[in-house]
Parts: structure tokens; sequence; C-alpha cells
């Protein structure tokens, strides 16, 4: 074992998720939880069932992607006329009227990032279930890039709601927010649930473990 | 027993040695790149600085007129509530709740602890509570997104302009200013070194 490259877990260290603190890990029983010297944490080596509660938030995620796309966001009422506006509808009326940096806006975070985040979260999870040791460096990058990304999906959820104070002229002129408003922010918070209970250590446990 | 001096990176667990830093320098992860701390400038005056800055700008942005819109002789104008008020009187409850929470009621927070952490420890003081509520700090920060609001109202200007004519009113400006400041007072908190403090003498 080089000294130079040891994990705390292999050291029998922990390291405090909420203040940083390394220090031993007491030896106590698995039902019971260690808390941090320093700031009262829980204290564990490793995110608490990580695999599986990733896998579940993701899940619940991809199913209220549908209903979130096929459902209309908006209801706009004009003089006695209603128009539905899906998602996709939406970034279709932005590119008819010319204004395609805002289509791009639209499309990019409220269809593409979260679309990516699944597909990215999907390979994280198995590349560790099927302990892959391939490019850690690279997948730790991948992790970074979807935690941070994946709020800016909430944008579409915010238009909503200025367009539902704005528009409000009675019968001239009236949006109310569609049923997929809700899925839709039920996916952004699903998703950003979800890839912060998946432990990025678990790519270099793997890599240790084949050393 | 503490290694004080030696720090587990978040992202990949490998256990570094971190020599005394200058402030304005970064550590960074030797086998992922990860950030493992900044050492900050001047973190306790210019956190508290930007936070009262941000204050101030809150206030302006929640009472004073946000967008009006025009169009031929109507004019509605509304408040940074206006929205959240009008979900909720929809039934959208969740949907409201949500906003409110993830841009006004979080950013709100945000600065409150920034002061009831960095008051005491600017005037030398120990509070009761100031750990517990640093690290529910940590927690929150992900879920104030006051910056993606500003985003969404751009786009809302733009879908809205063929209709009618969109004003934008003093508020709008504060926000704005407040999503810069916001970023700034969280950028100069040195994590590292309020913990080193509020963990020290106990």
């Amino acid at each position: 074992m080089r000294k130079s490259f040891a994990s705390a877990k292999r050291l029998g260290l922990v390291s405090c998720h909420d203040c940083h603190l390394l220090s031993r890990l007491p030896n106590i029983s698995s039902h019971q939880n260690a808390s941090c010297p320093r700031c009262g944490g829980e204290l564990h080596q490793r995110k608490p069932n990580s695999i599986a509660r990733t896998w579940a938030l993701l899940i619940a995620a991809m199913i209220f992607y549908i209903p979130a796309n096929l459902l209309p966001m908006t209801i706009t009422s004009a003089l006695g006329n209603v128009q539905e506006d899906t998602i996709m509808s939406g970034v279709i009326y932005f590119i008819h009227s010319g204004s395609w940096e805002i289509a791009l806006v639209i499309f990019t975070a409220s269809v593409f990032v979260p679309f990516m985040k699944f597909l990215i979260l999907i390979y994280l999870l198995l590349s560790v279930q099927f302990k892959s040791i391939k490019r850690p460096k690279d997948r730790t990058v991948l992790f970074r890039i979807t935690e941070a990304v994946g709020r800016w999906s909430m944008v579409d959820v915010y238009v909503v709601t200025i367009l539902v104070a704005l528009v409000k002229l009675g019968i001239l002129a009236d949006i109310e927010a569609g049923p997929a408003a809700i899925y839709f922010a039920s996916v952004v918070v699903s998703t950003m649930v979800a890839a912060e209970s998946f432990d990025p250590r678990l790519i270099w446990d793997v890599v240790e473990e084949k050393e | 027993m503490r290694y004080m001096h030696q720090i587990a990176c978040h992202e990949c667990d490998l256990v570094q040695d971190i020599p005394p830093m200058p402030a304005g320098t970064t550590a960074k992860c030797v086998r992922c790149g990860g950030v493992l701390f900044s050492a900050k400038v001047d973190s306790i005056n210019r956190t508290l600085a930007w936070t009262v800055a941000g204050l101030v700008l809150y206030c302006v942005a929640v009472t004073f007129p946000f967008l009006a819109m025009k169009s031929g002789s109507i004019i509605k104008e509304t408040g940074l509530l206006t929205g959240v008020e009008n979900l909720f009187s929809q039934g959208e409850t969740v949907l409201a709740s949500l906003v409110l929470l993830t841009c006004l009621l979080i950013p709100l927070l945000q600065m409150f602890i920034l002061l009831f952490i960095f008051i005491p420890l600017k005037i030398n003081m120990r509070v009761k509570y100031s750990i517990p509520v640093f690290r529910l700090f940590q927690h929150i920060n992900p879920w104030s997104m006051m910056e993606i609001y500003l985003l969404g109202i751009l786009v809302a200007i733009v879908k809205l302009a063929k209709m009618a004519t969109i004003v934008p009113g003093l508020a709008v400006v504060a926000f704005g200013l407040l999503v810069i400041v916001l970023t700034f007072a969280i950028s100069s908190v040195d994590k590292h070194m309020v913990w080193e403090r509020l963990g020290g003498e106990s």
C-alpha cells in the first residue's frame, strides 16, 4: 500500500460531511450512529444506501418526466380562446417567432439537462455496480457537472410563475399554471436529491480494491 | 484523536496533508481535482459587508414594483410576490410554496444565518447553536435559486414581447443586484476557518 494514496476509509478514518474534520471511526456496532466530535453531524464513511436511494429517486424522476412533457405547462385564455402549451410547444413557438436563443435556453434547461442527468446518473450507478475501473477521474468530473447544472432546470417553473403574475387581465387574457408544472418541479427536485445521495467516493473504492 | 493537518477529499476520499495556505488560494485534490478548501481573503469583514448590502437590496426587491405589463391603455403592475399569490389562489399550493422557498425564504434565511455566524466571529463571542445553524447553512445552499429566477424573468419578457410592453420596475434592478451581492457574500465564506473557530476551544 502506497502511503501517499490511501483513502480515509482504508486508514480507518472518517471525514465529516458537514465540517470536513477527519477523525478516527469509533468502534461501535453498525446500529449505532457515530457523530462528529467537532460539529455533531452524523458520521458515515460512505453516504448510507447511496446506490439504492439514488436509483429510487432517479426512477421517480424519470416517471415524473413523462407527464411533465406531455401535459400542458400553461393554459392561456385570450378573448374566449383557450390554448394549452407544453414545454416543447413553447420551444417551437420561440423558434417560429424568431427568438431562437430563448428556444435554446428553454430546450437546454427543461428537456436536455434533465435527460442528460438521467443518462449520466444511470451510467455512474451502473459503473459502480459493475465495478468498472475505467477513467475514475472523468466520472468524478461528470458527477460534479451533473450536481452543479441540475438546478437550472427550474427556470421553466419560474417562467410560469411570472407569466401567471403578469397576464391577469380578466376575460381579455389570463394565464394559469397547467398540470405539467408540478410534475416538472418534481423532476427537478428529485434529480437534485438523487445527485446529492450519490456518493462519488464509491467510484474510487472500486479502483482501490483492484489496485 | 484529531488529524487537523490532514483532510480527506469529499469526492474521492483521498487523505492529503494540507500545508498552511496563504489567503486567496484554493487547495485541490491531487487525485480527482475536487476542491478541498479555499482560504479566503478577509472572510469575516467581506461576508458581513456583502450580507448587509444584500439585506437592504432584499427589502427593496420585495416592496417596490417588480414588473408592469402595458397593453394599450391597460397597465398591470406586479410585485415579486404576485406570482406566488396567484399560484396559491389557483390551488397550486405545492408549486407556490416551492417558488416561495427557493426564491424568497431560503435566500433570506441564508443572509440571517450569515449574520448570526459572522457577527459573533467578528466580536469574538461564542453563541449557542452556531454549530447546527452553520450546518443548516451548508445544506440549504443548493436550494437558493434567485439567479435562475432572474433567467426566468428574461424568458418571460421575451415571451410576452409580442403581446404587450413589459416595464421593469426598481425591484427588478434590486433583485438583479441582490443575486450578485449574495453570490459574493457566500463565496467570501471561509468554511474551513468558520469550522476551526466554531469548534475551536470547545
